[in-house]
């Protein structure tokens, strides 16, 4: 295994991750594998030829993760979607997930001093709204046993979300329970 | 026939309804959500994670959230396992001793320190761990690991799940049953409760 180097701050930097159990050789992927793994390039990332073990759940896992963040046909712009990704994995720890969904959330909102200030003071940091009311939010929803209330709901309108797009932060936000758990159950970050 | 929409089944979202519009604007992430369960509960290949094992650590994370019909379909589904039924009081006694509140953990030595929660480091009961059975031990305390405290997961506790019989595969599949539920869990809470407020 290669060299460890844990980053001990959040960040929007890019970062890698190491796997602490075996992924599937290249050599041993099959047209089953293929399939889980959706997109045939990410055969060459170490984490989804870990995740390809399980080759069914892997591609539904992806196919729901896709249509929750990409599908931006209607509902909530996909910068919100990002920030509730983004403060999810900042509130449960996970500072891979952080990282990539805080520099998508910087991407599509162009504030990309707003993120940083929700990764280096936290979910409590005052981001104006709607940006707290989705935060808040998440913050409810990631916390067991959820917490996630009608006070949330009447902030979420409050700021101007419609059901639909409501219904858009609850995915978000619960998909990074999903994703979080995942990622650090089975690895770790690497500057 | 489709199979019922678990979901929905749990949110009790009824066909026609307000949340059953939006739900179909995300057909992809419904459907595949639905597929995600049933690949996990319904798998092609159980050979690494018994369905027994699937159906009693399902009874125990969604049951470490508390009360709610998402515990109380998993409860079900492990009282009729056949061969996990016999679980289903020591699985309710360790949901007793486990429950708590989360997310808590220590982040990496360093400026996040300040942030570190202190809380409850779960292990299994000595009295139930003949009946449960060294892989279903360290599946239970890993799962407690992954509901409560995931930042604190690290590399010695994959040994631990090793140690205990698990493949690597296993515990791929395993990490994500517990991860999934954690997300239908979530998304059928704040469904309800979109439903609720907008009654």
């Amino acid at each position: 295994m290669s060299t460890v180097n844990p980053p001990v701050v959040f960040t929007q930097d890019e970062l890698g991750w190491v796997s602490w159990i075996d992924p599937l050789p290249e050599v041993e992927l099959t047209e089953r594998h293929y399939a889980g793994l959706v997109d045939r390039a990410r055969a060459k990332s170490d984490y989804f030829r870990l995740l390809v073990r399980d080759p069914e759940v892997l591609e539904a896992r992806t196919k729901t993760d896709k249509d929750i963040f990409y599908n931006v046909a209607d509902g909530l712009p996909r910068a919100e979607r990002e920030l509730a990704a983004a403060a999810t994995s900042r509130h449960n720890g996970c500072i891979y997930c952080a990282s990539v969904h805080a520099r998508f959330a910087s991407t599509y909102s162009k504030r990309r001093e707003d993120v940083q200030r929700l990764l280096d003071e936290g979910v409590g940091a005052d981001l104006g709204e709607p940006w707290n009311a989705v935060v808040k939010a998440s913050v409810a929803l990631a916390a067991t046993p959820i917490a996630f209330g009608h006070d949330n709901i009447a902030e979420l309108r409050r700021a101007g979300l419609d059901d639909a797009e409501i219904v858009d932060v609850i995915n978000g936000a619960s998909f990074f329970n999903w994703a979080n758990r995942l990622m650090l159950s089975l690895g770790e970050p690497s500057k | 026939m489709p199979t019922e929409d678990i979901i929905d089944t749990l949110a009790g979202i009824e066909p026609g309804s307000a949340l059953d519009v939006v739900r179909a604007r995300r057909l992809q992430a419904r459907e595949n959500a639905q597929k995600s369960y049933l690949a996990l509960f319904e798998p092609i290949d159980a050979s690494d994670f018994s369905l027994a094992e699937r159906a009693a650590v399902a009874a125990f994370v969604t049951g470490l959230h508390g009360e709610s019909p998402v515990a109380a379909f998993y409860r079900e589904k492990l009282a009729a396992n056949a061969e996990a039924a016999r679980l289903a009081e020591a699985i309710d006694a360790e949901i007793a001793r486990g429950r708590t509140s989360g997310p808590y953990g220590a982040f990496p030595a360093g400026p996040l320190s300040i942030e570190n929660k202190a809380g409850l480091i779960y292990r299994v009961s000595s009295e139930r761990k003949a009946a449960l059975g060294p892989r279903l031990v360290a599946a239970l305390e890993h799962a407690h690991l992954l509901v409560f405290r995931p930042r604190d997961a690290a590399s010695a506790d994959m040994k631990a799940l090793l140690a205990a019989g698990w493949s690597a595969t296993g515990i791929v599949t395993f990490s994500q049953l517990v991860a999934f539920l954690s997300f239908q869990l979530r998304v059928v809470s704040g469904l309800r409760t979109l439903a609720a407020a907008s009654a």
